[in-house]
């Protein structure tokens, strides 16, 4: 189908498109005052912080007291350990598969929830119930749940002929347990923001769509989606974040096992830094680790806040 | 296209407690303009509502012509929808808005492009078809939701709820008049809910009055204006609205604070009613004389055009409209007569009757 380019009328773009600047203001430096107090607040809590971790992964610390430069030499040494590789792999592929999963999954539970009536309520106490839990609580929940012998879970799933699950040998399993309780644990997130935008639509777009005559996937695709772009980026922001950070569930699951199958980023770190004491290493790591989020999240915002132009 | 009747047609919130709609019977006649007018909360959207088949009656029946569509849903019905703020699909352009309806009902592709031109012509929206909707202003927008309502071949009305409300005052009447030109060129019955008095009387062929769900008076501008048959008519048409005062009528006399003012046209009970007069048929300076009332100047609005003269007449407020550079200054006593025949009695806010001179005919 051929659409004709518009032909911009001059006096309809200026009329849509008014100069919004404001008259230029008389400057008053001592405005910088007014920042002082969150320069102070950032440095304690990241700036310093951050720095220390610097200090850390140029030196190689034998003693407080005994130390040398070293330079880039534990960021070369990392980038090159093939554990830290491998959990890198590990790490991106979970976080691609929770977004997978969690983003459209919350997005079909926000569309199925019922927009009135007393049923709202139960309906959100429901889906919001897993957030409510803390994060060791989910991790020994499952850890029992899963359990092949005494968990509910594990010996449902036991009970079909052939199947023999056990996370704590196959690690098949363990990434399929941990997988299945973040996506327990987190898809409400999702569905609670992305219903909350759905309940922000205003009744006459529906009225519209009906008289219309849309299907209701049409009515999703043109109406519901559009509407969800800005909570979705959010969720997916969260989300990436959350996981490819994820720690204490795994930790308390499998402890990263079995083998290395469940040893994510954030556990491979932790065992360097509080289980080795590798101060350098461990803190060549951790900014690698932080720019690599920093990186990852920037893209995901850059693309899904371009594409809505 | 045929006339929309709704028989015994009533709608309820809460299950027959209150009446949104009361049961009513009313035929919309193929290819009229309609304006539906009355205050915020009279029913009016509800009574659209239940025309597009958004809202189900409680009671009563729809038909479109010779078919019942009580049960019929809203995309069977052929119905164009306008609401009171632009509703777009706004991630589309506005070739792919117009042309949605279509698509939704497997229209074949040069058909959809033919009607999607054909309606861009008639609302001037050519230039803009390859524009993302959101991107234009208000009121073209409104055009556009509109314009979906048209694409379709077989529209049995085009229904528009408040549609001027979000627009900006200086394209509104652009707006009205591109609607009226649609409504001449298209014959659609056009239903158009307003609240605004001036909208309705420039814009329809019969102005239909609803309060508290129910129809008080339906007919053209000049008969809604000139004889209102509901108290409340007399208010919300005309600016500003009719003056009542309570009154009194016995042996056939009208009485207002003691005074009187007339002979009622007809035979009614004693009792008390409540004597309407438009200021536009209340005059000043014509001396004595009946039916009228003996009064004192309060006020002068000079208004540009014409002056409204607020009096006291029988002890009660009434506004009096008077050509423009009027000589009346507060404290005059004056006399204000009741010219052309146009003096009504209310009852229960509904008219009873007429006042007429003492002596001679009405007029």
């Amino acid at each position: 189908m051929t659409v004709t380019e518009p032909v911009e009328d001059p006096a309809v773009t200026a009329a849509e498109e008014p100069d919004r600047r404001p008259e230029a203001k008389p400057k008053d430096n001592r405005a910088w005052l007014l920042v002082l107090p969150v320069v102070v607040c950032v440095t304690f809590t990241a700036l310093i912080p951050l720095m220390t971790v610097v200090n850390y992964s140029v030196q190689d610390i034998f003693s407080p007291s005994d130390r040398i430069f070293v330079g880039l030499e534990w960021f070369r040494s990392v980038t090159r350990d093939p554990e830290v590789r491998g959990a890198f792999l590990r790490t991106l592929m979970f976080s691609a598969q929770v977004l997978l999963i969690e983003i459209p999954l919350g997005v079909a539970i926000a569309v199925a929830m019922p927009r009135r009536g007393w049923t709202v309520s139960a309906a959100l106490v429901v889906v919001a119930l897993p957030l409510l839990i803390p994060w060791n609580v989910v991790g020994t929940i499952w850890q029992i749940f899963a359990r092949g012998d005494i968990g509910l879970g594990g010996w449902a799933i036991n009970q079909v002929p052939g199947v023999d699950f056990n996370y704590t040998l196959d690690s098949t399993d363990a990434w399929i347990t941990v997988l299945v309780m973040d996506v327990w644990h987190w898809t409400p997130l999702v569905a609670l923001l992305a219903y909350a935008a759905l309940r922000s639509i205003p009744e006459p777009y529906f009225q519209a769509a009906q008289i219309d005559g849309a299907s209701a996937w049409a009515t999703f695709r043109r109406i519901q989606l559009p509407r969800l772009r800005g909570v979705l980026t959010i969720a997916i922001l969260l989300r990436f974040m959350d996981s490819f950070m994820i720690y204490t569930e795994p930790f308390v699951v499998t402890g990263g096992g079995p083998g290395n199958a469940t040893s994510f980023l954030s556990v491979l770190l932790s065992k360097i830094a509080v289980g080795q004491f590798d101060l350098g290493p461990a803190g060549a790591f951790s900014l690698l680790y932080f720019l690599i989020v920093q990186i990852v999240s920037y893209v995901f915002f850059t693309v899904l806040t371009r594409s809505g132009r | 296209m045929a006339d929309i009747r709704l028989e015994d047609v009533g709608h309820s919130y809460d299950g027959g407690r209150t009446w949104a709609v009361r049961p009513m019977t009313w035929t919309w006649r193929s290819g009229r303009a309609y304006a539906l007018l009355g205050p915020s909360g009279c029913g009016k959207t509800t009574l659209l509502n239940i025309m597009s088949g958004l809202i189900t009656p409680t009671t009563g029946r729809v038909w479109f012509g010779e078919r019942e569509v009580t049960s019929v849903p809203t995309a069977g019905r052929n119905i164009a929808q306008v609401f009171q703020f632009p509703v777009l699909y706004e991630e589309m352009s506005v070739y792919d808005n117009l042309a949605f309806p279509l698509r939704n009902r497997r229209y074949p592709k040069d058909e959809v492009d033919r009607r999607v031109r054909a309606v861009s012509r008639m609302l001037g929206l050519d230039a803009h078809l390859g524009r993302r909707s959101r991107r234009l202003d208000p009121g073209r927008q409104q055009i556009v939701s509109l314009g979906r309502g048209l694409v379709r071949s077989d529209v049995a009305a085009v229904l528009l709820d408040e549609p001027l409300t979000v627009v900006d005052p200086a394209i509104r009447w652009t707006l009205r008049s591109t609607l009226k030109e649609i409504h001449r060129d298209t014959g659609h019955t056009l239903v158009y809910v307003t609240h605004d008095q001036t909208e309705a009387l420039t814009f329809a062929d019969e102005v239909v009055v609803l309060k508290d769900g129910a129809i008080v008076q339906a007919g053209e501008p000049a008969e809604l204006f000139l004889s209102p048959a509901h108290e409340f008519v007399g208010h919300f048409i005309g600016s500003p609205g009719m003056n009542t005062l309570p009154g009194e009528v016995a042996d056939g006399l009208v009485r207002v604070g003691g005074q009187v003012v007339g002979r009622a046209d007809e035979p009614l009970p004693a009792g008390p009613v409540r004597v309407g007069v438009r200021p536009e048929f209340a005059r000043l300076g014509d001396g004595p004389g009946s039916p009228g009332l003996p009064a004192e100047v309060t006020a002068v609005d000079r208004m540009g055009a014409y002056d409204l003269v607020h009096v006291r007449a029988g002890g009660h407020p009434l506004v009096a409209r008077a050509e423009a550079g009027s000589p009346y200054e507060p404290g005059a006593a004056e006399f204000v007569r009741f010219t052309g025949g146009r003096v009504f009695l209310f009852r229960d806010e509904v008219r009873c009757g007429q006042v007429v001179p003492l002596n001679g005919r009405a007029g």
